[in-house]
């Protein structure tokens, strides 16, 4: 691809200093995300997803803080603007999507308000413009009668058409980047599938670029572009869905696949993987994945995995499953 | 096996100071001060009648000429010199204080211990059991709750003195004041605990020990109770400030500990009396030691809702 | 919403009606009426006439009744200390104390949820670190210490102010009213400062907590996500779901600013209800302690009544189902 990406991160760190030492929640996190594409991340709770999130639209809770690496969005590093610019990009150049529809409304305002307030914030347009534009976005997500229930407070609508609501809060004021953590997660089954082509549906029309941030495979086979799976801070893949889901080359993610019933694999026998992901604070010396994995070498448990840029290529592994010519493990 | 166990035990200790808890303790000098505050007094008060130089109750060993000495100095008559100077009547302030904390801090802890027993039964009871006791009791909760615990405790202060017949009144009159403040302070613990079963009630172990034919009781004791401990803890704490408190606003309204038996609230009544004519230090002193024992209380309340309830700061 | 607040008023008789009866009980079992009202002469006929007089004979549920009656006309008997009709006293001693309660809870009201917001917003600052100890220290400071500690340095070190009773009082129709006057307004700065402060530390707590708790709901989260203006957030999205919580305990709160005005009073002796309920307990005069008590209870009820209308205003959830009643 020729066009510069709209959001790219470069050897990201995130740092948290607690008593027992800095904890490292993401560590030399590298990525690219296209207009237009979604960029599915997936891995285990506490692997990193959400706070990578956090950290590119500079919402983590203090005393978490970007230690090093670089956000860039459409080329522009904003990693470190100061609270009021990154605010002003915050709704309009890049939104945020959360898990529970439930909580992210406030109860006590109407939708309309939330919109309009999101909408005049970032645009300069007339309060009779806004609400316009707040009826055109709720229409846009699938609200019916749009302009009757703009008066509605958040609780008199249903878990999936606050998600909605949600999601036409995140892009209400236009924004090239959006970033969904978790969107499907405290939902009904039935309701996922809608929102999850909602949002496809509004990456192609837009051409925004989507971070999908999700623990269920599912999702990720279903919406995401490319996948980036997470462990223990590090990415440990990062590559087209497709392969990734058919030939993992990180003996994490082929372990996540074969723990995950997928419809394309429907008759395999599931697997676990043994043993739980370590803390932060008690990380082994070698590659993270190292004590689980069946096929560590020595070299695993001493010199620390190699990051995804060191490896040129799509796994972090000292031994990928599978290699191609292209890539070669470098020392 | 007692290999082992002469090495497990240093390394529990260990285990024991470095947990968050002590570990939180450690790094909180405000709660490291008042808890040596705390404990300061509380022996004082223990060991009143060793340390203090004078018995302030005994009429024996009181001189009137000694009435009004300032703290420090030697009384112009006597030449008798004391610590915090002393009374119209000659009793040394010192001494006084150790006793009048005696009985500050025995009708608290007793009060407290009262209202926890009783809002921990019946809160325990109200969640756990249900239907028509917890109804009753709630709403008696609700009802209590509608007037200050004060107020309560001044009403139940009244009846009682109204009850009791006027030659026996000074001497119950502290047993009546424990039973009013601990009375007017069991709805906080009530309705903690309450709260706090019903949700354990319903988690799986709790559903299992009753499937597996464990009586009511036990489950109540055995399952649920240690889990609201740790509220507990803190509530009594804070009250343990606000009894203290109460009980030094009711002897100062004239209405709790009786003159024979002074509490510091009595003192601080007695020493409001000379703050026009001079002799500061009969109600600086008290007030100043009332003042420390309740803030200290506070503060390590405070610290102690924060160490085991982390989500809040 | 005609349902709810039926069901709000239904249990605003209940609990009168349970006040009602420990104020009665405490006629008919504290004290013995008859030994109050009769002096050292009496014959058995006295007595016996004196009890048919006041319905002794009659079965408890009727005398209770009679009771209930009586004090709805505001009949509450005679003090047995100064052998005036009680409603008389209270009606004398009223406008004092309502008008050192309306200033006293104007005062924590406002104090109190504006260094609620401010240390909640600024959590890390040193300005609301210092007013978090030093409310921390006034929650620990008895009421009547404060009191003292005020009368010690503005009236006996500086001597500014009065230490004590009203000043100057005014007589407007019914009322006795202290605002009219320079000495009036002057005898209520002392005494609103101590019944307001312990009141607005609690206040500014309670205020403080809640708005954190609410800072910390996904709904701020997204606002900011969407880069509302931390203006906004604060006083936009972030204080009106903080009123919530808040109205209902600062309403107790300011309800029990009427009660706690009795350790004030006695300090101050200002001549209210407050001052003379703490007489009617140490001297046990029963008929004042019961009709203070019913009319502090009238009072908190109202207020509680009101509280619960306020919740209309502000949260729509409420406005919405019927159905489920509190919060």
């Amino acid at each position: 691809m020729t066009e510069s990406p709209v959001l790219s991160v470069r050897d990201l760190v995130v740092e948290i200093p607690t008593r027992h030492g800095i904890l490292r929640p993401v560590d030399g996190v590298s990525y690219d995300i296209h207009a237009g594409e979604i960029l599915g991340v997936v891995g285990e709770s506490g692997a990193g997803k959400s706070m990578t999130g956090n950290a590119v639209i500079g919402l983590l809770d203090p005393p978490a803080r970007i230690a090093s690496g670089a956000v860039l969005l459409s080329g522009q590093p904003i990693h470190a603007l100061n609270g009021e610019t990154l605010r002003r990009l915050r709704g309009k150049r890049m939104g945020m999507i959360f898990q529970d529809p439930l909580t992210s409304l406030n109860p006590l305002l109407t939708i309309g308000d939330q919109l309009a307030e999101t909408i005049l914030e970032h645009l300069d347009v007339a309060p009779s413009e806004a609400r316009r534009r707040a009826i055109a976005a709720l229409e846009e997500v699938g609200i019916p009668a749009a302009a009757q229930r703009i008066g509605s407070y958040p609780h008199e609508f249903s878990g999936g058409m606050r998600q909605r609501v949600v999601i036409a809060l995140a892009l209400c004021a236009e924004p090239d980047l959006i970033i969904a953590d978790e969107p499907t997660t405290a939902l009904d089954v039935s309701v996922q599938a809608q929102i999850i082509a909602l949002l496809k549906r509004l990456c192609r029309d837009r051409g925004v670029a989507v971070m999908l941030v999700t623990h269920d495979m599912g999702v990720i086979a279903e919406a995401a572009d490319r996948v980036a799976v997470m462990y223990a801070g590090r990415l440990a893949e990062l590559g087209p869905v497709r392969e990734v889901i058919t030939q993992a080359r990180h003996p994490y993610t082929a372990g996540l696949m074969a723990s995950t019933p997928l419809a394309s694999q429907g008759r395999m026998r599931l697997r676990q993987i043994p043993g739980a992901m370590p803390g932060l604070d008690a990380l082994p010396a070698g590659c993270a994945f190292s004590p689980r994995c069946e096929y560590a070498q020595d070299r695993c448990r001493q010199d620390p995995g190699p990051t995804l840029s060191a490896c040129g290529g799509r796994a972090a592994c000292w031994f990928p499953l599978v290699t191609d010519t292209k890539q070669e493990v470098r020392a | 096996m007692a290999e082992l166990s002469t090495e497990a035990s240093p390394s529990r200790l260990r285990q024991a100071w470095n947990s968050d808890f002590i570990w939180s303790f450690r790094h909180s000098p405000v709660a490291v001060v008042s808890f040596f505050i705390v404990l300061l007094m509380m022996l004082g008060a223990l060991f009143a009648p060793l340390i203090a130089p004078h018995n302030p109750f005994n009429p024996a060993t009181l001189n009137l000429m000694n009435g009004f000495t300032p703290p420090g100095q030697a009384n112009q008559f006597t030449g008798e010199s004391f610590l915090l100077g002393t009374d119209d009547q000659g009793r040394d302030v010192f001494s006084t204080i150790l006793y009048g904390m005696r009985i500050s801090l025995f009708v608290g802890l007793s009060a407290v211990l009262l209202a926890m027993v009783l809002g921990v039964t019946l809160g325990l009871m109200a969640g756990y059991v249900g239907g028509w006791t917890e109804t009753i009791i709630m709403r008696i909760a609700d009802v209590q709750l509608t007037f200050p615990a004060i107020l309560v405790a001044m009403l139940i202060f009244g009846i009682a003195k109204g009850i009791t017949p006027p030659e026996y009144r000074n001497e119950m009159a502290i047993w009546v004041l424990i039973l009013a403040i601990g009375l007017s302070d069991w709805v906080q613990f009530a309705r903690v605990v309450r709260g706090a079963t019903l949700v354990e009630k319903n988690k799986e172990y709790v559903q299992a020990a009753r499937l597996i034919g464990r009586k009511r009781y036990t489950i109540m004791l055995r399952h649920i109770l240690p889990n609201v401990l740790n509220p507990v803890l803190v509530i009594a704490t804070i009250s343990l400030a606000l009894a203290i408190i109460a009980e030094a606003t009711l002897s100062f309204l004239g209405v709790g500990a009786p003159p024979t038996k002074p509490s510091l609230g009595t003192l601080i009544r007695i020493g409001q009396e000379f703050m026009f004519s001079g002799e500061w230090w009969i109600l600086f002193f008290p007030a100043m030691t009332l003042l420390a024992l309740a803030l200290s209380i506070n503060l390590l309340g405070d610290w102690l809702r924060d160490a085991l309830n982390p989500r809040l700061r | 919403m005609l349902a709810y607040i039926i069901r709000r008023v239904g249990q605003s008789v209940l609990v009168l009606l349970v006040v009602g009866l420990v104020a009665f009980a405490m006629f008919r079992f504290v004290g013995d009426p008859i030994d109050a009202m009769l002096g050292q002469e009496r014959t058995q006929a006295d007595i016996e006439r004196l009890r048919v007089v006041l319905g002794l004979d009659r079965p408890f549920v009727v005398q209770y009744w009679r009771f209930l009656e009586q004090a709805a006309q505001g009949n509450f008997g005679l003090s047995y200390r100064q052998g005036r009709p009680v409603s008389d006293i209270l009606m004398e001693r009223l406008p004092a104390t309502l008008e050192l309660a309306f200033v006293s809870g104007l005062m924590a009201l406002i104090g109190g949820i504006v260094l609620g917001i401010f240390t909640a917003i600024r959590r890390r600052g040193i300005s609301a670190n210092v007013i978090m100890t030093a409310s921390l220290i006034g929650v620990s400071l008895p009421t009547f210490l404060i009191g003292i500690m005020l009368i010690y340095l503005f009236s006996v070190e500086l001597g500014w102010l009065p230490s004590f009773g009203r000043g100057e009082v005014t007589r407007v129709g019914g009322w006795t009213t202290g605002f009219l006057t320079e000495s009036g307004l002057k005898a209520l700065i002392l005494p609103s400062i101590t019944l307001g402060l312990y009141q607005m530390t609690l206040i500014m707590r309670l205020v403080r907590t809640e708005m954190l708790e609410v800072l910390r709901m996904d709904y701020i989260r997204f606002a900011r996500a969407r880069g509302v203006r931390e203006k906004s957030i604060n006083f936009r999205h972030a204080l009106k779901n903080t009123l919530v919580p808040v109205i209902t305990i600062t309403g107790l709160q300011l309800g029990s600013i009427i009660a706690f005005a009795i350790i004030t009073e006695t300090v101050f002796q200002w001549p209210g209800v407050g001052l003379l309920f703490i007489n009617a307990v140490q001297f046990v005069d029963i008929p004042v302690m019961a009709a203070y008590l019913m009319l502090i209870s009238v009072m908190f009820v109202g207020i509680n009544l009101i509280v619960d209308m306020l919740y209309f205003a502000i949260d729509p959830r409420l406005r919405a189902d019927r159905t489920t009643g509190g919060h």
